[in-house]
């Protein structure tokens, strides 16, 4: 699988754990203390910059830590103060809520759905259309980000933006007025490619005999996606879904758009915690929202996981 | 007469169908046209602005010149970023690729114990601590070991976020390669560091290859981490570099903006066509069922 860019400090949750049978073991008479070895390097990085940070969430959300002054110096554990302060805190709150309208309307709706009714439409289609679609939304995933959001910032642009200019609405300020929408929107634009690609390799495993013979028994096009073609895709559906969510969830990318503004009305957690935190300087406060973030990512992983669990035992 | 209704209903019911299929297929085309315009249109002006004489933030036809391009050589930091994003891409695929590699071919080929338990962790963990929820503890932890402002920090924060992934998608590799040609080549008395150079690596080169690419682009994409770790703009990526070109100093200068975006998008998108056109850019059949 190649996953080129767009979401690039996430890596790719979705490989398989391909726990099974391996090959015949040891060929070429590695030997365990060799093997041992030639893990240490991948296992020390790992550790050092993915459990120890982990880790280190835990304890800083628990301190008042700051960047500067005087609890830079001194830290002070405060037990669970930070955790209190965020759950009561209306700007976390706020934000939290922005980050599900976010989840939900980019990835959920806008990502899968968008990318599920591509994909269908283009199943049986060869040729130049297809081809052109295809690059277009691929582009779209695999251009950096800070060059996207700046396309989509002079596309939105108040006086002489694009797309005033074709809807005829001068002087709309959509990302002022809308920024919601506006980076909403635009997610669903950047990450379609991934849901778009999975679903056209799952409806290659669904038989076209069996649409055939839908549609030859008369079923609208909603009756046969629900009968013969979800029932065969509920796995890809299911990892999309997952994976995607856990994507968005994460995404900084919002931030080169609106960096939150105006007024804290597109803040979604990522971009809080930046504020919070490196803008800010209350590192131990950010630390804990951190760690309430890991703590959801988690829940959605192992609700992925679980089910790729029952699915492979089934 | 009843036969004749029976075939009078048919033909209508026929008629039906045709309708129904004819406007299925305009409502398909006219939905694929709308698909294409939301796509194509915020990209359009990465396109015209770069050639155009007096670019503008809208997208229009272009009075066409090359002098745009100028600008590059005027500007600092721009070349010089580009040049920062090859150093950290380059650097985090090599370090991804090799460490992967040593990694993926001891779990595929010994029985390491906890191997079972080890994936499982790494799968776990690398979806889940990702560059924003552990933005505090790497900023921490990158002061702390003296990597702020230093381009081995960015590359190896970036390493370790890759490495999990890397190791899964080489072990699958790994796995789905005979072992016999490491049996005959030990036969006949090769070392096990020969077998690793002269068969092992020449056979899994397609997944090596992969994993270098998808390292590469990445962090030839990636905004956060570099942003974190490094201070002045002499570092800076071309990711950093092209969001301080648009926030920072007032009026943003559209020739330089135009003509660097499409200059620093450039690489993936070839990178892009490459792939597409040796390996086809899709997913196959079974994958992530």
């Amino acid at each position: 699988m190649v996953r080129v860019t767009s979401r690039p400090d996430e890596t790719v949750g979705g490989a398989r754990p391909a726990t099974g049978a391996s090959p015949a073991p040891d060929a070429a008479g590695l030997g365990r203390a060799r093997a041992a070895g030639f893990l240490v390097p991948s296992m020390v990085l790992i550790l050092l910059f993915l459990v120890v940070p982990a880790a280190w969430t835990i304890y800083l959300g628990v301190t008042n830590y700051r960047l500067t002054g005087l609890a830079a110096a001194h830290p002070e554990v405060v037990g669970l103060d930070n955790y209190t302060k965020a759950l009561t805190d209306e700007r976390f709150r706020t934000s939290l809520l922005l980050t599900l309208q976010f989840v939900l309307g980019s990835a959920v709706l806008g990502q899968a759905g968008l990318g599920f009714a591509i994909a269908f439409a283009l199943r049986d289609r060869r040729g130049p259309l297809r081809r052109v679609v295809e690059a277009f939304i691929l582009l779209s995933w695999i251009l950096p980000s800070s060059v996207v959001a700046f396309l989509w910032i002079a596309l939105l642009d108040r006086d002489a933006g694009t797309l005033n200019a074709l809807l005829g609405t001068p002087g709309m300020a959509w990302l002022l007025d809308h920024p919601m929408l506006s980076i909403i929107v635009f997610n669903t634009w950047r990450g379609t490619a991934f849901s778009m690609m999975l679903y056209a390799a799952a409806l290659e495993n669904v038989p076209r005999s069996h649409l055939e013979t839908a549609r030859l028994a008369g079923a609208s096009t909603w009756q046969q996606l629900r009968d013969v073609v979800f029932p065969r895709i509920r796995g890809h559906v299911l990892t999309n879904l997952l994976l995607i969510s856990l994507w968005t969830f994460n995404d900084f990318t919002p931030f080169l758009i609106t960096a939150g503004g105006p007024e804290q009305r597109s803040e979604i957690l990522a971009v809080y915690v930046y504020k919070v935190a490196l803008s800010g300087g209350e590192l131990g406060f950010g630390a804990a929202i951190s760690f309430i973030m890991l703590l959801i990512n988690l829940v959605i992983a192992l609700i992925y996981l679980r089910m790729l669990g029952r699915r492979e035992r089934a | 007469m009843s036969a004749d209704l029976a075939k009078e209903a048919r033909t209508d019911l026929a008629a039906r169908a045709a309708v129904r299929h004819l406007l299925a297929r305009v409502g398909r085309y006219v939905f694929l046209c709308l698909v294409l315009a939301f796509f194509a249109l915020p990209l359009l002006w990465l396109a015209t602005a770069p050639f155009d004489d007096t670019p503008t933030i809208g997208t229009s036809l272009p009075r066409f010149t090359l002098d745009n391009f100028r600008t590059l050589l005027d500007n600092p930091y721009a070349l010089t970023s580009l040049v920062n994003s090859v150093w950290l891409a380059g650097g985090t695929a090599v370090l991804v690729v090799v460490f992967a590699a040593l990694a993926a071919y001891a779990l595929s080929r010994v029985r390491v114990p906890g191997r079972d338990a080890l994936l499982y962790g790494l799968l776990l963990l690398s979806s889940i601590v990702t560059g924003t929820a552990t933005m505090v503890p790497l900023f921490e932890l990158a002061f702390r070991l003296n990597l702020i402002d230093s381009r081995l920090g960015v590359i190896l924060v970036l390493t370790g976020g890759l490495l999990p992934a890397a190791i899964f998608i080489l072990k699958d590799f790994m796995d789905a390669t005979p072992t016999s040609y490491e049996e005959s080549a030990r036969v006949f008395g090769a070392s096990a560091l020969q077998i690793m150079r002269h068969i092992v690596v020449p056979v899994v080169r397609p997944g090596l290859a992969t994993v270098g690419v998808w390292a590469v682009a990445n962090v030839w994409g990636n905004f956060l981490v570099p942003f974190l770790l490094l201070r002045g703009p002499d570092k800076a990526p071309a990711a950093v570099i092209m969001y301080t070109l648009y926030t920072e100093g007032g009026q943003a200068d559209l020739r330089l903006l135009s003509t660097f975006s499409l200059l620093y998008s450039l690489p993936v998108a070839l990178m892009f066509v490459f792939v597409s056109s040796r390996y086809g850019f899709r997913f196959h059949g079974g994958i992530k069922r």
